[in-house]
């Protein structure tokens, strides 16, 4: 399969401070990739590396064969990767409507094409609300709005930043189902999460971080519980 | 969608019909005065729905917007004086050019130049934020302040006197009641532009961008395009009022660009509501009420005036609107 997403060898800092050191990973087409690993140790950064939003000072990042390093944000998202940020980030003065509209756009995949109906097909919750501020919403159905508005970009990545966390456990299985759906579907997805039991019956492959450096990077079977006691503290 | 009306929309429409009847009522009783009063009202409040749509949308704190009204004020003015002296304006592939008194020309103009330099402006002033925004829109208003003052052709300090009032098709617009239903059209009109984009696609990137601009890239739309754009429109809108005030008057003068004006514009805003669609012709009607009444008791009215802007700010942020019509709602 052609490979999509191609970090190599990435540094990025916050001023003065070095955050990453030295992170590898590669998203093929159609692959569900997992990047683990415990707090602090650069999963947020490496995503925010990624979609633009800070500049990495080493190495590249290769989207589709582009080099998308020095680009600005909204370019790169124009390119088809859709981020789903880390704490359920809507419009909160827009309605769920205008949330999922305003990102509406036609991505070249060969996927099926996201529209309002089939966002709203997906999280039925979303179609009850259409008309409501997202301020309005739970924090489960903030979730799912940012999902849908990723998805309404036609992403060829879909990058999903903690999608679960702090979400009641019914809601959680919701978002669960939903990107199973994605994944039977073919949608590419860099995802972020602590939850293992979930995460890595559905990961194709698991990159783990440790100090800003890729420690691991494999097929879920090889992360043996050594690995796991040693990297991801469980 | 249904169809049914909430407070705000009926407190909309009421006011829609006030700005019918009271110069209606002063016609009657034959007190042109209040007319050109209501004008005066609908004109500025032109000039606040053209700052709300940067402001209130778009969360850009223009405190520059006078530019644009004495641009647009100074586009009438200099096209009538032109034609009404018969003095050549510029001459181009051998076509001379005397200017005009046709008001959709003027309007035009006055527009057209708004909006070349709020894309100047616009372009550098969005590149900084916050505070920064504020002083570099003051600072690019006070340049073209000082500008007038120092251009001696169209009266430098003294301003620039248009004596007769321009034309529009065969209306007598000299009439006060016909020249206010011109203005209150063109107000009409801006509003509803302004109605429409912000339930457009536009509109809804436009109040994205104002709550996080990197949340909206992350969707592959460029914020610095939609604000620039939204600033552009908002110009225009502050400049046809320009215009209008400047015919209104008959007079022209760097009073029309000065850091004051830019107060006031943004205070029709603030004490109406800010982001709320008929909030700054309400707060126009609010400071004329302040400034002929009360003006007309004491001097000092300004001061409360500032003591109405102090409480809005501290306890109705929605401003009048807000007060009378609740937190903004969606359908």
């Amino acid at each position: 399969m052609a490979t999509l997403l191609d970090v190599k060898g990435i540094q990025t800092f916050y001023g003065q401070s070095q955050a990453l050191f030295d992170v590898n990973l590669k998203v093929r087409e159609g692959q569900v990739v997992a990047l683990m690993g415990r707090n602090g140790m650069g999963k947020t950064t490496t995503i925010a590396s990624i979609c633009g939003m800070s500049r990495i000072a080493k190495g590249a990042i290769y989207f589709n064969d582009v080099d998308v390093s020095k680009m600005a944000s909204h370019k790169i998202a124009q390119l088809g990767i859709g981020l789903v940020p880390e704490g359920r980030r809507c419009f909160a003065n827009l309605t769920v409507n205008e949330n999922l509209l305003v990102a509406a756009r036609d991505g070249q995949t060969h996927l099926k094409h996201w529209d309002l109906q089939r966002v709203e097909a997906l999280f039925p919750r979303l179609a009850e609300r259409h008309a409501q501020n997202a301020s309005t919403l739970s924090g489960g159905e903030q979730q799912m709005l940012a999902i849908g508005r990723a998805l309404m970009t036609n992403p060829k990545l879909l990058i999903l930043d903690e999608a679960t966390e702090g979400l009641a456990p019914v809601i959680r299985q919701e978002i669960w189902r939903a990107v199973r759906i994605l994944k039977d579907e073919g949608q590419s997805i860099l995802i972020v999460d602590k939850t293992l039991k979930e995460l890595l019956p559905i990961a194709d492959h698991c990159i783990v971080l440790e100090r800003g450096e890729t420690v691991f990077d494999g097929e879920p079977t090889g992360l043996t519980q050594a690995v796991q006691n040693q990297y991801l503290g469980l | 969608m249904m169809l049914s009306v909430n407070r705000e929309q009926k407190l909309n429409i009421s006011f829609i019909a006030l700005l019918f009847i009271l110069p209606a009522v002063a016609l009657s009783m034959d007190e042109p005065f209040y007319i050109t009063l209501m004008t005066k009202v609908v004109i500025l409040a032109m000039a606040g729905v053209g700052l709300n749509l940067a402001l209130g949308l778009g969360g850009l704190i223009s405190f520059g917007h006078a530019a644009f009204f004495g641009i647009g004020g100074y586009a009438a003015g200099i096209l009538a004086t032109h034609y009404m002296n018969d003095e050549l304006l510029f001459s181009a592939f051998g076509y001379e050019y005397f200017g005009t008194d046709n008001m959709l020309a003027i309007w035009f103009a006055a527009m057209f130049v708004g909006a070349i330099a709020a894309i100047i402006i616009g372009y550098f002033s969005l590149r900084t934020k916050g505070v920064y925004f504020i002083m570099i829109t003051l600072a690019f208003a006070q340049m073209i302040y000082y500008f007038a003052i120092a251009w001696p052709t169209y009266g430098g300090e003294d301003g620039l006197s248009i004596y007769v009032r321009n034309n529009l098709f065969d209306l007598n617009t000299l009439d006060p009641i016909i020249f206010y239903g011109i203005c209150l059209s063109l107000l009409l009109l801006v509003t509803f532009l302004v109605s429409t984009l912000r339930n457009s696609h536009f509109g809804s990137a436009l109040q994205a961008a104002r709550q996080n601009e990197q949340r909206l890239a992350s969707v592959g739309i460029r914020p610095f395009g939609i604000q620039l754009t939204a600033f552009v429109i908002s110009a225009m809108a502050t400049a046809l009022a320009g215009a209008l005030f400047a015919d209104l008057n008959r007079f022209v003068s760097p009073d029309m660009l000065s850091w004051h004006t830019s107060g006031e514009i943004m205070i029709f805003v603030i004490l109406g509501g800010v982001g709320r669609l008929f909030g700054p012709i309400l707060g126009a009607a609010m400071f004329i009420v302040f400034e002929y009444y009360l003006g007309g008791i004491t001097e000092h009215w300004g001061l409360f005036l500032g003591i109405a802007l102090l409480a809005v700010v501290l306890f109705a942020r929605g401003g009048i609107v807000g007060v009378i019509a609740g937190e903004v709602k969606h359908d």
